[in-house]
């Protein structure tokens, strides 16, 4: 899932006010915004809360099922046209590509209220990790389903950097280094790395990505 | 051919020392350090943005080196530089006469001067020697013929004290099968470690040029365990160095008894004076 953050209130007033929004629609996101304690209902409650604390009026607001599905956050926010007509800015609390649908989907200025941090894994309620960069060349076969892209700082294919200091990240210095432990999960496993692994082909990772099933061989 | 590589094979024991660019363009403290270090030294190690640091770059570096009279270790980090900018280095280093490179994946830059730098990393050290390999074979790593190759030697860095050893070992005989010669080793305490290091690469055919750290200070102990990557100095060398009437004379004995154990495990040995430049030749002759 996408793993947010709060953004700085400071920041998201400083948005509404460029515009002189004093009327506002807030939108969240049933997904990953809802899992991540940023986005579901009870985080859109208490923004809205908190902003007509600060002096504005909150128009209305929705959870969208999963906000960066176009369709859906269109049909999401006719079920609010008129409170979205009443606003003078929609605020969405979901990662990027959420705002970026709402933004598609309704003719107002809309601001994001997150900041998007990576792609993670629920460690357990509220602890989460990142562990995928969606490179589009995966690795995990060689690695023992540990991506080193992403969980080695410096993103090293083959092996721990001249850091490591028992068994330990040189940057990271709490955390196990990436490669002893796909070393050691291998070799549970009865496994053995039998190869380097060449440079990677970042051509894969240019953006924009898309992807289009709907046509012959879609793909990147 | 590189006279590192010739010393190296024909098995004389090298001393190697380092030298740092300048933050800058002006020579004069590096080409003095150059000097102290010259008379004692087969070839000098040039080093690249170290610590993640700006200084002027090592193919300026090592190049302005050379014309000293003395013959440079390029360094190359990954940290820096895409594929495309590191090969085009490697072609530019030949073109000026540097004939060794030693390349490194290099400290992230959160632990240098420009912390909010995005770190390349775009290869891995063992990638790049391959790189630097198929150049010496006349290719790009497309493959590609070039007009006019190289004929690098090719060095890389080692961690003999590294725990867990088995994977330490494995990025040593990967980097051996990406074409390096020779090893450079961290600063080394525990000359048990260097020997199981050099015993395991013995077969392989490579060279290893031990690391001596010249620790002149309890300031100097304090500055490496804190801010060199990977590199603790051992609480039996720090209280000597704590206790001493004179530090600095100490460091210069102790620096002395390592390079004495060394010459009995290793090729060569790596002298980092941090500082102590002029002592380099007492550490050598082992008379410290």
């Amino acid at each position: 899932m996408i793993i947010t953050r709060p953004r700085d209130w400071d920041r998201i007033k400083a948005n509404l006010s460029d515009i002189a929004a004093k009327r506002v629609f807030v939108m969240g996101c049933g997904q990953c915004a809802t899992v991540a304690h940023t986005g579901g209902e009870k985080e859109v409650l208490e923004t809205a809360e908190r902003l007509r604390a600060e002096g504005y009026e909150v128009t209305g607001w929705a959870v969208g099922e999963v906000t960066c599905h176009l369709n859906g956050t269109k049909l999401e926010s006719r079920k609010h046209r008129s409170e979205i007509d009443d606003a003078d800015a929609v605020l969405v609390l979901a990662c990027g590509a959420g705002v970026q649908t709402t933004a598609d989907a309704i003719a107002k200025p809309v601001f994001p209220g997150l900041e998007s941090l990576f792609l993670g894994t629920v460690i357990r309620n509220g602890i989460f990790e990142e562990r995928c960069q969606t490179c589009g060349d995966c690795v995990l076969d060689k690695t023992a389903g540990i991506c080193p892209v992403t969980t080695c700082p410096k993103g090293l294919l083959n092996g721990p950097c001249g850091g490591m200091w028992n068994g330990m990240c040189e940057v990271l210095t709490d955390r196990e280094c990436t490669h002893v432990r796909i070393q050691r999960r291998l070799a549970e496993q009865g496994r053995t790395r039998n190869s380097t692994l060449e440079p990677k082909d970042f051509s894969t990772a240019l953006k924009p990505g898309g992807v289009n099933i709907r046509q012959q061989g879609g793909g990147r | 051919m590189s006279r590192l590589r010739e010393l190296l094979e024909s098995g004389e024991f090298v001393v190697t020392g380092e030298v740092a660019p300048p933050r800058g363009t002006d020579l004069a403290d590096m080409h003095a350090s150059v000097d102290l270090l010259a008379p004692h030294c087969h070839a000098l190690n040039v080093t690249d943005n170290q610590g993640a640091s700006l200084h002027l770059s090592s193919l300026a570096a090592s190049r302005a080196i050379l014309e000293r009279g003395i013959e440079p270790i390029f360094q190359q980090t990954c940290r820096d530089r895409n594929r495309l900018a590191l090969q085009s280095d490697l072609l530019a280093a030949w073109s000026l006469g540097l004939e060794n490179v030693l390349v490194v994946t290099g400290d992230d830059p959160r632990a240098g001067d420009h912390p909010h730098a995005k770190g390349v990393f775009d290869l891995d050290s063992t990638q790049l020697a391959s790189i630097a390999l198929g150049m010496n074979e006349g290719r790009d790593m497309m493959g590609r013929d070039l007009k006019g190759g190289t004929d690098f030697y090719i060095g890389a860095a080692m961690f003999p004290e590294a725990e867990p050893w088995d994977v330490q070992l494995a990025r040593i005989e990967q980097k051996v099968a990406a074409g390096v010669r020779f090893f450079q080793t961290q600063a080394i305490f525990d000359m048990d470690k260097l020997q199981r290091a050099v015993d395991a690469v013995r077969p392989l055919g490579v060279k290893v040029i031990a690391g001596v750290l010249v620790i002149r200070s309890p300031r100097v102990v304090d500055f490496v365990n804190r801010n060199l990557a990977g590199l603790m100095v051992p609480d039996h060398v720090a209280d000597r160095i704590r206790s001493a009437p004179d530090p600095a004379e100490e460091a210069v004995r102790l620096a002395a008894e390592q390079v004495r154990d060394i010459r009995e495990i290793a090729d060569g040995v790596h002298v980092m004076p941090l500082g102590l430049d002029t002592e380099v030749g007492r550490i050598l002759d082992g008379s410290g």
